[in-house]
């Protein structure tokens, strides 16, 4: 491969987006109103639409005969590069929620960043995308205050919700070697710039909703590394069932 | 002509569409498979259409990342050039990205007909939800008593409206800038 770290560097963008889109699909049908239900469907089309630009991109720069589906369908779970974040389960509305909103506030200040990449693809799939994106972080920010400062029981799960997170808001900002090395050729985003703006922005948002920010120092970090958490293994399993029951099927 | 009619057109010189004259009514019978009354040029989807060798290179834009449609679009695309004598290479282009800015004063007609709200601002949903600011109109009685229902709505385009009057619920065409 010509530039095996771009490859990684895309794949760990999009990884994110995949695996957070496939677990809000899972909410089709489930979700707790007919409303709710029907807007994390959408944000979950919205990310896979973007996930099909960053593969296809990646598939070309890979130079074999792999596809968009080989690298969405067919990777080892080491192989997958999303933050333990989004990988996390859908247990109840309010984690669903804080988990979108913890991701959306990194997700808009990445991709504010990326529009400025020296590589015209990536420039391009984040300009299109932000619109999206900052739809989605005024959706899971007004959900995130309309629980924390709703009921008694709202603000208990919201708040329970937040706590169990905060621990996999820190891998966000690790840097990976592939992230150095396309950093330094302008390509990527310096994540490390980008910590202290999201806590503001995050703690401020909390704060208005009522909810105390976490205070725990203690982080969980691997996703980036292909480390996950148990939670992984059961979400491929459901996301390649097709294409390894029927190798190379087709719709 | 009313100020922002002209300034709609104005948008449209600026954005630097490239459509070979003989395509364009071929193009314009081809319509969005979601919302069949508007056709792709009213949309704005189609950023070029030109005839090299015999053959015609069109590009389009999705309206959305993960808008399902642009496959059938670019397929009906190649169909309705193909009934006309001509063959066709359809590419899908991101750069500049689509905006509701680009929906053309005759396809905001046809949507508002259809019984979507065409788009105002940026900020109009968010104003209705959380200033109470009444500014979309509904499609079915004209009252501008409507309230956001939902933010997300049918498809990834449109959210959920409903008249406070006349009691219909109906789609706005969230504005994408």
């Amino acid at each position: 491969m010509k530039n095996e770290n771009l490859y990684k560097y895309i794949l760990g963008i999009a990884d994110n987006s995949l695996i957070l889109g496939q677990r809000l699909g899972a909410l089709t049908g489930h979700g707790p109103s007919l409303e709710t239900d029907i807007a994390c469907t959408n944000i979950s089309l919205d990310l896979f639409g973007q996930v099909r630009s960053y593969y296809q991109y990646a598939a070309k720069i890979k130079g074999d005969d792999s596809t968009e589906d080989d690298i969405a369908f067919l990777r080892r779970e080491r192989e997958y590069l999303n933050v333990l974040l989004v990988e996390q389960p859908n247990t109840d509305f309010a984690y669903t929620i804080g988990r979108q909103f913890l991701f959306d506030v990194y997700h808009l200040l990445f991709l504010t960043e990326l529009q400025k990449s020296h590589d015209v693809t990536l420039s391009a799939i984040a300009i299109k995308s932000i619109k999206e994106v900052s739809y989605h972080q005024r959706f899971s920010s007004d959900w995130i205050k309309r629980l924390g400062d709703g009921t008694e029981e709202s603000r208990i799960k919201m708040q329970d919700a937040i706590n169990g997170l905060w621990t996999y808001t820190d891998e966000l900002f690790h840097q990976t070697d592939a992230d150095k090395a396309v950093v330094e050729e302008k390509i990527g985003v310096d994540v490390t710039t980008l910590k202290d703006k999201y806590y503001d922005t995050v703690n401020a948002i909390l704060t208005e909703a009522t909810l105390d920010v976490p205070e725990s120092k203690w982080f969980q970090k691997g996703g980036k590394k292909g480390i996950h958490t148990e939670h992984m293994g059961y979400l491929l399993s459901d996301l390649q069932y097709m294409q390894r029951t029927y190798p190379n099927m087709e719709w | 002509m009313t100020l922002s009619v002209v300034e709609e057109i104005f948008k449209m010189i600026q954005t630097e569409q490239n459509i070979d004259k003989r395509l364009h009514s071929i193009l314009e019978q081809v319509s969005d498979p979601e919302i069949p009354v508007l056709s792709i040029m009213e949309m704005g989807v189609v950023r070029s259409a030109i005839i090299k060798n015999d053959v015609v290179k069109v590009q389009i834009t999705p309206t959305y990342s993960g808008c399902p449609a642009m496959d059938v679009i670019g397929d009906d695309i190649k169909k309705a050039l193909k009934e006309a004598g001509y063959n066709s290479e359809i590419e899908l282009i991101l750069a500049p990205a689509w905006t509701t800015d680009w929906i053309t004063p005759k396809g905001r007609k046809a949507l508002e007909d259809y019984g979507i709200a065409a788009p105002l601002n940026a900020e109009a949903d968010k104003d209705v939800l959380l200033n109470g600011k009444r500014m979309v109109k509904c499609t079915n009685c004209g009252s501008q008593n409507t309230r956001l229902v939902s933010q997300f709505g049918s498809t990834a385009c449109k959210a959920q409206f409903q008249c406070g009057d006349c009691q219909e619920p109906f789609d706005y065409f969230k504005c994408l800038k």
